[in-house]
């Protein structure tokens, strides 16, 4: 039985969330997204000429993300560079954000989305997505939708939302299913599970996942209005 | 860089004036901040002017190196991130971030900041050994300076973690790192004839060389490293180490 949450939080309730544009002087656009003590910054560069040339596509631009964890995010040190885990996270960082893009007036060319993990303490993934989905917006790419990311899942019986890093590690069980929503759309472009879960559960937590992207819209789409409320 | 901007900058200079409107010693606003990560044993944020950087410590239980079976070991990275610059771009580190690591390397170790020998745990079987990361988060110019700061700052908020002889558990602090001399770097460019003191981006492209000096509180120059393919005159030497020694007082009166 989990019958209160380890941080005392109520089970449908996020972690606090804090948004800022900006972070990166020299980049097209970027932004800062914190959720509890997860910290991600992103910053997006171009659209710019893609190399080498036969990875250029003549009908529209390339989205090429980079998710990266910082050495010093976590207790136990991280090798600097690329591993197999975060070459993966890139990959359905990219897949999570295409559909919130349009790159169809910018052929042959490339925006790069670079995203750093400064402070982990579970849900980079989503908070990654986040980040980058304002920084795209900073940086004037066009885009259909913003996209919100949260983690879901279940730990021990209870369905909860925005897992912690003590949670995920909860020895009675913890099942981390991360989602993306284009909010306006009502489209999902990441899903992810690790664990074991019930259908219904799964139901009800992709339930508890849109409701709790509301709230994360409202901080995207504030910290976005504040910048650009003159323009 | 493009010619009409380099000319523009160089009629500047010869006015005695920098594209940033500072004078030829002036530092740019230099700030450091903490509490970047909880997970890291010590780090900091640097910025001078819009240079960004951050620094992260972690520490670790390892074999000591034969030769010094009763110090611990530092061992510094750089990570020139693709976010924080156009020119920079993922991979293996390229020869400029070899370069940036290894001079911040140089004056930490050469003027002994770490007292080694109190990182050793049992000798010649185990010692601390202190990782120093370097993230760059936007290239404004000086890198460098801002690096070998932030990594200063970084080792002087360090604090152990509990350590059993067995399990390390991160989630307990000890005592601080024995910080025993506080080094800082001051890098100078030349261009033309004129030297300037810790260069912005454009000053950087444009440079014929740069200077970078590492300075104690003793006034002590503990690393120099000279970079880029143009050369420096004898007298420009003195120069550059005078107005560095006056900086580096400056710099090192931010740390907390």
């Amino acid at each position: 039985m989990y019958s209160k949450r380890l941080d005392g939080r109520g089970f449908d309730e996020l972690r606090k969330i804090e948004a800022k544009l900006g972070v990166v002087e020299s980049a097209q656009g970027s932004a800062m997204f914190r959720i509890g003590d997860t910290i991600a910054i992103a910053a997006v560069r171009g659209p710019r000429d893609l190399y080498p040339k036969f990875m250029q596509n003549p009908k529209r631009g390339t989205l090429r993300c980079n998710y990266n964890m910082m050495s010093f995010s976590v207790d136990e040190r991280i090798r600097p560079g690329p591993s197999r885990r975060s070459r993966e996270i890139s990959l359905v960082t990219e897949n999570a954000l295409m559909p919130a893009v349009n790159l169809s007036d910018f052929p042959n060319a490339v925006v790069d989305v670079f995203i750093e993990i400064i402070q982990a303490d579970a849900g980079t993934r989503c908070a990654g997505i986040c980040a980058a989905s304002l920084a795209l917006a900073d940086a004037g790419i066009p885009m259909r939708d913003l996209v919100c990311a949260i983690s879901v899942g279940k730990v021990g019986d209870k369905i909860v939302v925005d897992l912690n890093k003590l949670e995920e590690d909860y020895e009675g069980g913890s099942t981390d299913m991360p989602v993306a929503f284009l909010p306006r759309r009502n489209e999902i472009s990441l899903l992810q599970l690790d664990g074991e879960m019930k259908k219904e559960d799964i139901l009800k937590a992709l339930e508890l996942a849109k409701k709790s992207c509301e709230k994360i819209l409202e901080v995207q789409r504030n910290v976005l209005m504040e910048k650009y409320k003159n323009e | 860089m493009n010619n009409v901007s380099r000319d523009y900058m160089i009629k500047l200079l010869e006015k005695g004036k920098r594209i940033d409107g500072r004078r030829f010693e002036d530092l740019r606003k230099v700030e450091i901040s903490y509490e970047i990560s909880k997970h890291a044993e010590g780090a900091a944020r640097v910025k001078f002017g819009s240079t960004e950087v951050i620094v992260g410590v972690k520490l670790e239980v390892g074999k000591p190196f034969p030769d010094n079976p009763n110090e611990g070991t530092i061992i510094v990275g750089a990570e020139m991130l693709p976010l924080s610059s156009p020119d920079f771009e993922s991979g293996p580190p390229s020869v400029n971030s070899i370069e940036l690591a290894r001079v911040v390397d140089r004056a930490i170790r050469e003027s002994h900041a770490i007292d080694l020998e109190k990182l050793c745990i049992k000798e010649g079987e185990e010692v601390w050994m202190v990782l120093i990361d370097i993230y760059t988060i936007n290239d404004g110019g000086n890198l460098q300076d801002a690096s070998a700061l932030a990594a200063l700052a970084a080792l002087k908020q360090a604090k152990f973690p509990s350590y059993d002889g067995k399990k390390i558990d991160y989630s307990k602090k000890t005592g601080k790192l024995p910080i025993a001399s506080l080094p800082v770097e001051c890098s100078v460019v030349r261009i033309k004839d004129k030297l300037l003191s810790d260069p912005c981006l454009d000053e950087e492209k444009m440079m014929d060389a740069r200077l970078t000096i590492g300075i104690t509180e003793n006034n002590d120059i503990c690393a120099m490293q000279k970079a880029g393919k143009g050369i420096f005159r004898f007298e420009d030497i003195s120069e550059m180490i005078e107005v560095s020694l006056k900086n580096s007082e400056k710099l090192r009166k931010l740390l907390k």
